[in-house]
């Protein structure tokens, strides 16, 4: 299947990245380019097969449900771009 | 000559005061300092932290209570965060970051007495085999072609601690591999780097790229240096869920155990249509070199192996496209001002990542998105399933599988920049033992016919880094390899 440009600025409005419209060809090129050779995936049987989906061949580890960690707020807000008091500032949103 | 020490020489010599933590360290720091403006294997140097860090080895050495890696100086690629010192990840979103704590990775290192040169050069968000995505300029692989002045690259994605190590300007390195990001910069910079089991080493305060293939690794100059490595950063961390518990071996002992009576795997599927020749002769020698120290060589089957990219360019993108939903510009790095929130965030973005890594994330959220997911996601998962049963049916016969590590060796900064595809296809031997989680180590071996390094791959069975060590060493030890960049401190 083939990406038409306007499921590229589609992507792209999902991935929160911002499109010129001068980059759409390239990027449809790129990224058929990319789709056209994963296609090759359609070949292999995977009737039957289950997902694996995790890299370890292990259960998943369960921790007591507790705080463990925390009350630090100026390290946590050391490296924001912008702050108010104890909170991470954004531009005002409004319904 | 202090540079061309290995670090079990090093830490010896320390531990019997015939130089000083100091003079060691030092003259690395002089090392970085003369060759980093040319190779860019650094993207932040701490001369002043490593001296300071080498004043406190020596202090534990007279004290008696030093630790193994006392007094080494190392290059720590710049995807671990070191408490206090920038960390970039190669991208500009992260070009004022300077985390608050501290990898665990990197402090299991620290407790250990290793000294920090700096933070290594690496692809943005280590996407890519070439290191030509950083954000922060592409390192020079200090390998000439023979007869040409041509800037190489030393691949990726740690291509700057691959060429760090290479160039004598730090003794080791820590690295990451996602898809073959430790091993494939080893063989282009001729010298050895493990890739562990995924869970031998703990992915907490490293930046996440796909976080069910993401594995901490080590380079060095030897497969020994590599395994006192792994030993310090290997270990369990109650922070990363997927982290295991097993103790951790002596690494450096398993490196002596030989190969006699192992039975070694030659995947037919590696042996690829239109093959480098060099290449080719490699791996034979390979396989006579075991076989010689009493291995036997067994034919053995992969059937998958053909799948192991295309699966990975689903798998990866897709866990990448949600890691790094995380850079909004609102809790962390470098923010573009918008209208609104959704525009903030689409400008911060734009503007923070690399073409690559745009790619990365557009494939993966396209993998992920509604009416697509079955057909692409699910089915990778799939595929990844049949790819792990191909390792895990041949591990019931064979204790090790020996393959070349890249299809080449080093290319020319430039080449092969058009096509992402064509640049994909570098990991095509290191991705499948990626994608099943398995060990894979790369060993310098041989020359190509341009006077470059190529390498040999041993691949393991899930924990068994021992055999991976064991057989690496005996591979070393028959390659003799002593051929030298021709760019050195």
């Amino acid at each position: 299947m083939s990406l038409d440009p306007a499921t590229v600025r589609r992507i792209a409005k999902l991935a929160r990245i911002r499109m010129e419209d001068a980059d759409v060809a390239r990027l449809q090129g790129e990224l058929n380019g990319i789709l056209g050779w994963i296609e090759q995936l359609n070949e292999v049987d995977v009737e039957g097969v289950a997902p694996l989906t995790g890299g370890a061949q292990i259960a998943m580890r369960m921790r007591e449900d507790v705080v463990t960690d925390g009350a630090y707020p100026e390290r946590v807000l050391a490296n924001a771009p912008d702050r108010a008091g104890e909170f991470f500032a954004v531009p005002k949103v409004v319904e | 000559m202090l540079l061309d020490l290995t670090i079990v020489e090093a830490a010896a010599a320390l531990r019997r005061r015939e130089f000083s933590a100091r003079e060691l360290v030092g003259a690395h720091v002089d090392a970085v300092a003369a060759l980093n403006p040319r190779l860019n294997a650094f993207i932040t140097v701490t001369p002043e932290l490593a001296l300071a860090q080498a004043d406190a080895a020596d202090k534990a050495l007279a004290a008696g209570d030093a630790g193994p890696l006392a007094g080494i100086p190392l290059a720590i690629k710049d995807l671990f965060c070191t408490e206090g010192v920038r960390t970039t990840a190669g991208s500009r979103i992260l070009g004022n970051f300077v985390p608050p704590y501290e990898s665990f990775v990197s402090a299991q290192l620290l407790r250990d007495g290793a000294v920090f040169l700096g933070k290594a050069n690496l692809d943005e968000f280590a996407m890519g085999s070439s290191n030509m995505t950083s954000a922060y300029g592409p390192v020079e692989n200090p390998w000439k072609r023979e007869g040409s002045n041509a800037v190489m690259v030393p691949g990726g994605s740690s291509g700057g601690s691959a060429a760090a190590v290479a160039a004598r300007m730090a003794m080791g390195s820590t690295g990451t591999d996602t898809g073959g990001s430790i091993r494939q910069p080893a063989a282009f910079c001729g010298i050895a780097g493990i890739k562990p089991t995924y869970g031998r080493c703990s992915r907490w305060g490293i930046v996440a790229f796909a976080s069910s293939l993401d594995q901490a690794g080590a380079f060095a100059r030897t497969v020994g240096d590599c395994a006192v490595l792994l030993g310090s950063m290997a270990g369990f961390d109650p922070k990363d869920s997927t982290c295991s518990e097993r103790p951790v071996p002596d690494y450096l002992a398993a490196t002596k155990r030989g190969v006699r009576g192992l039975r070694v795997g030659v995947p037919a599927e590696y042996r690829m249509d239109g093959m480098n020749p060099d290449v080719e002769r490699l791996w034979q020698q390979g396989l006579a070199w075991l076989r010689d120290a009493g291995a036997e060589i067994v034919d053995v089957s992969l059937p998958h192996t053909k799948y192991g990219l295309p699966t990975y360019y689903i798998v990866a993108p897709a866990e990448a496209s949600s890691n790094l939903a995380r850079y909004d510009g609102v809790r962390f790095g470098v923010r573009q001002d918008g209208v609104d929130l959704i525009d903030l965030y689409e400008r911060t973005r734009a503007a923070g990542f690399g073409d690559e890594v745009k790619r990365r994330i557009m494939i993966g959220t396209y993998v992920l998105s509604a009416g697509y997911y079955d057909a692409y996601y699910l089915r990778a998962q799939k595929v990844r399933a049949l790819i792990l049963k191909d390792f895990t049916d041949v591990f019931a016969h064979v204790d090790a599988l020996l393959t070349p590590t890249a299809p080449t060796g080093a290319f020319g900064q430039g080449e092969k920049m058009d096509d992402p595809v064509a640049m994909y296809l570098n990991d095509v031997f290191t991705v499948p033992a990626s994608m099943a989680g398995v060990p894979g180590m790369s060993v310098p071996a041989g020359l190509d016919g341009q006077g470059l390094p190529l390498g040999l791959q041993v691949i393991g069975r899930p924990f068994d880094e021992e055999t991976v060590f064991a057989v690496s060493q005996v591979l070393e030890d028959a390659a003799a390899f002593s051929a030298m960049p021709a760019v050195r401190a």
